[in-house]
């Protein structure tokens, strides 16, 4: 025996539907959601996908999906039932989930939505109701509205020139390599609604092997929103709208697609995992006893980009941090980048650190001459400035500070290459400042410094630096 | 200790992954984007979600779908980006969804520029998206709070089941500073009863926001509001420093609390008894230790990167008891210290500009 | 509703009071045997009604009526 009846895909009541006749659905006469819901519904029983299928309502007629489908119900805004439905996927690759939504909220105000989670191959079924016509919102023109329909918004009917074309939602989807199944159908006459609930559960069956896309375009009438009774509206889709909206598949790769292709991996919250993986960001300096620090420093570094102004501020943190100290380092470069001019703040404090911006340093690096010229007067009296002579031509005020002049572009020039002349200049600022002893700043380096080639040519620049200052004296 | 280096924004993610955070959806902006690349790097490799959205707008619709299905779920972006997220923001707290959204605060309006602001405070603080609800404002002001606080954040969201902001800067995010890595936290929470998660045992909820009938849907806003109110009883933070016998309160946050903060010790040395209130939660606004300090600052002082928001707040806790003077700095300018020195002295000494 | 439960034949049967009267099942019917009722239900429909024999159960009407619990077919 076969019967056809209200499926168990629908709730037997209809009890989140608002006022009476909870058995009846809220669509006007002759709606064709009702047929395409009764697809849906037949199809997630029938594959036994109820338990773990989640139904995503847009905004428009079918705004209350939720009201039928017995299965888990999200509700979104609209246009956005796309974004939602790649979420609820990726966050659950076992869910079946479907996008239902009409031309408005879907070739319309959630184009971007539909045409990226389309390229993303999400692993979903989008159901598109596509009826030429906002419904619930009042009858105005959708995007999907033939040429010379009338609608509340196109009272003299579409007109091309004015609102342009209807829109073809498959066509387009179908040139998107990653859509695994693309297929306009109508609820027509009976043959095309037999197609039509072919179509629709052969995207369920795609989407539960794991196969991607999937895309149903449904044309489907609103007497209302027509002004027609429904058997003439149903008339004027097959003879109007399937010109404009012509029925066939327009992709389909199921064949030849592999089953799970289009799953993603997800892994629920485990903190044990978390701690095991955050325990590798850690910091790979090594531990140290705490090192006082001499003085407050409150440093800028200043120079050209691609000086490694920024880097020298970092080791220097990096020393600090090694070091227990409270320490901050901020950049702030031109937008140049290269060659334009760089600076950062470092803030190497035995207490807490108030504003993390050195307006008045006690440490001024400059490695090129308009640092000089902009930052010099704003070091505090007596405070130290380091300044790279190759480079940098005039000379600090040695009455009011404490000028460090050092060749470091040429000392690094001599150790191997110009590029750590930074490093250098780290080493002089260690000299001059006595912050931390020498030989925990040469370790902090060698674990700072990630190329292992690298390490020896460092150190050396750093020594050089030092000494250079120390001989100074 | 495990510590690290790290920038603010770094932090965050670091936070968010330790707050059982298992999906990040952005779309890059500056001076946000740095969110997103670390989100892009660990939340995969943990075998969590990223993915970067077509537009700020579905980042934020997908932060509800995963939001929906129970799951700690979250989104950064820089203001315009923000503005773009405020529907689903509102459709988050409609449907009562946890989840947490970082807004670097960068100069505006209309596109502005990348530099420091804190002109999103009002969309922030007092709705931005549409209807009757409230975000749980956070923030920090440095690295060791944008991990922190964020992980806060996650927990606030899920105690209220509401969005949670951390309002940050482009410094704030930018800056490293020592951050002391965290334990995750215990797998505590479970919301079965009421999220959607393509499991048997949830089938019967619904996410939506949607509610018909008018006296329902204002039995639904009363019940928002009684939360509010509770969260505005139970979660407002705020640091005080030499406030309890200032003459002059300072009231700032994020970075200009720091930079308040290296000027009261110097405004204490000339003789100017300044002390600085930092509120930590923007929203709930720390109104009540601001009403009681009338008893004993002469007057207040709200220093903000913008041209005037918080001060409202804080005139509205001050009632007209007391002067409050404003000091903003805004497009991007910092403000000194000795130019926050100067407004101490003018406010104190009733001397003008 | 004509009771055919005891015939050993296929039938079809409409709930008057889900039934909206849009008549998509008498347009997809080939048989004909639908009808519509001059009287209205509850809801001011006029629904549709089996005229009582000569149904084949194909089920089409079930899949034209876009209500879910309007119509039911059954095939023995």
């Amino acid at each position: 025996m076969k019967t056809y009846e209200k499926s168990g895909g629908f709730f037997p009541v209809f009890e989140r539907k608002t006022g009476p006749a909870k058995d009846a659905t809220h669509y006007c006469p002759g709606c064709g959601h009702g047929n395409v819901h009764k697809m849906i519904a037949e199809a997630l029983e029938e594959f036994g996908l109820l338990g773990r299928s989640v139904f995503v309502s847009p905004v428009g007629c079918s705004v209350f999906g939720y009201y039928y489908f017995n299965c888990g119900n999200f509700q979104a805004a609209h246009g956005r039932a796309p974004a939602v439905a790649t979420a609820v996927k990726r966050t659950n690759p076992d869910s079946i989930v479907i996008s239902y939504q009409g031309d408005g909220d879907l070739a319309a105000i959630g184009t971007a939505e539909t045409i990226h989670a389309a390229n993303r191959g999400e692993n979903i079924c989008v159901f598109f109701v596509n009826n030429a016509i906002y419904g619930m919102t009042g009858g105005q023109m959708a995007p999907t509205t033939m040429i010379g329909q009338r609608s509340t918004t196109t009272p003299q009917g579409r007109i091309e020139t004015v609102h342009g074309n209807p829109i073809r939602m498959a066509e387009m989807l179908a040139t998107l390599p990653a859509p695994t199944y693309i297929e306009r159908v109508a609820i027509g006459d009976s043959k095309h609604i037999m197609k039509a609930r072919k179509a629709i559960r052969k995207a369920l069956k795609i989407q539960a092997e794991g196969k991607g896309y999937s895309f149903v375009e449904i044309v489907s009438s609103c007497p209302t929103g027509w002004k027609m009774d429904p058997v003439h509206a149903r008339d004027w889709l097959l003879e109007d709208m399937l010109k404009v909206f012509p029925l066939g598949v327009f992709k389909d790769e199921s064949d030849t697609r592999d089953e799970g292709y289009w799953n993603r991996r997800y892994d629920a919250y485990d903190p044990a995992v978390v701690d095991e993986y955050l325990d590798r960001l850690k910091s790979t300096l090594g531990e140290s006893e705490p090192v006082p620090l001499a003085g407050d420093l409150h440093c800028k570094f200043a120079g050209f980009g691609g000086q490694g102004i920024l880097t020298a501020g970092l080791l220097l943190s990096q020393v600090g941090m090694r070091a227990g100290q409270h320490v901050s380092w901020f950049p702030a470069y031109g937008p140049e980048m290269r060659g334009g001019t760089a600076n950062c703040s470092v803030n190497l404090c035995a207490g807490r650190i108030g504003t993390p911006l050195v307006e008045n340093p006690n440490v001024l690096v400059v490695m090129n001459q308009p640092s000089l010229d902009a930052f010099a007067g704003e070091v505090v009296d007596g405070g130290v400035i380091i300044v790279d002579t190759t480079i940098v031509e005039g000379r600090p005020d040695a009455k009011r500070l404490r000028p460090v002049l050092i060749p470091a572009t040429a000392i690094a020039d001599e150790v191997g290459t110009a590029k750590i002349a930074n490093v250098v200049i780290l080493g002089a600022l260690v000299a001059a400042t006595d912050c931390f002893p020498r030989a925990f700043c040469e370790d902090t380096l060698r674990a700072a410094i990630k190329k292992r080639s690298l390490v020896d040519m460092n150190i050396d620049a750093f020594g050089r630096g030092y000494e250079f200052v120390k001989n100074a004296r | 200790m495990a510590r690290q280096f790290m920038k603010g924004n770094d932090a965050i993610v670091v936070g968010a992954l330790a707050a059982g955070c298992r999906a990040y959806y952005g779309y890059p902006i500056t001076p946000a984007s740095e969110i997103a690349h670390a989100a892009a790097l660990h939340f995969p490799a943990l075998g969590g979600v990223f993915i970067q959205a077509e537009s700020e707008v579905a980042a934020m619709n997908m932060v509800y779908g995963t939001a929906g299905m129970g799951v700690r779920t979250m989104t950064a972006s820089s203001s315009p980006g923000f503005s773009l997220k405020q529907e689903g923001l509102s459709y988050c707290a409609g449907a009562e969804l946890p989840c947490v959204v970082v807004n670097i605060v960068r100069g505006g309006p209309g596109l502005g520029n990348i530099a420091p602001e804190q002109g999103d405070y009002f969309q922030i603080t007092k709705g931005g998206g549409h209807g009757n609800y409230r975000l749980i404002a956070l923030a920090p002001n440095g690295a060791q709070e944008m991990c922190d606080l964020t992980m806060h954040a996650f927990e606030l969201a899920d105690k209220y089941r509401n969005p949670a902001c951390i309002m940050a800067d482009g410094i704030t995010g930018q800056m490293m500073e020592v951050v002391e890595i965290p334990k995750a936290l215990p797998h505590k929470w479970d919301h079965t009863s009421w999220c959607v998660d393509g499991t048997p045992g949830t089938a019967g909820n619904l996410v939506s926001s949607i509610i018909l009938a008018p006296e329902e849907l204002e039995q639904h806003n009363l019940k928002l509001d009684a939360k509010y109110k509770q969260i505005t009883a139970d979660e407002v933070m705020f640091e005080k420093y030499e406030v309890d016998d200032a003459d002059l309160v300072v009231v700032a946050y994020g970075v200009v609390s720091r930079i308040v903060y290296s000027t009261v010790d110097q405004a204490r040395a000339e003789g100017l008894k300044v002390g600085l209130l930092r509120p930590i939660t923007l929203w709930p606004f720390p109104s009540a230790v601001i009403t009681s300090l009338c008893a004993t600052a002469k007057a207040f002082l709200a220093v903000e990167l913008s041209t005037g928001q918080m001060v409202e707040d804080v005139r509205l806790a001050v009632e007209g008891r007391k002067p409050v003077h404003f000091y903003g700095r805004c497009g991007g300018m910092v403000p000194g210290g000795d130019e926050l020195l100067a407004e101490y002295r003018r406010v104190l000494g009733g001397g003008s500009r | 509703m004509t009771d055919n439960t005891a015939l050993d034949v296929p039938w079809m049967e409409v709930n008057g009071e889900l039934c909206k009267g849009c008549q998509l099942c008498l347009a997809v019917c080939p048989k004909s045997v639908i009808a519509i009722s001059e009287k209205l239900n509850s809801a001011s429909y006029h629904p549709a009604y089996y005229t009582g024999a000569d149904c084949t159960g194909c089920g089409l009407c079930f899949y034209a009526c876009p209500e879910p619990g309007a119509i039911r077919v059954t095939k023995p």
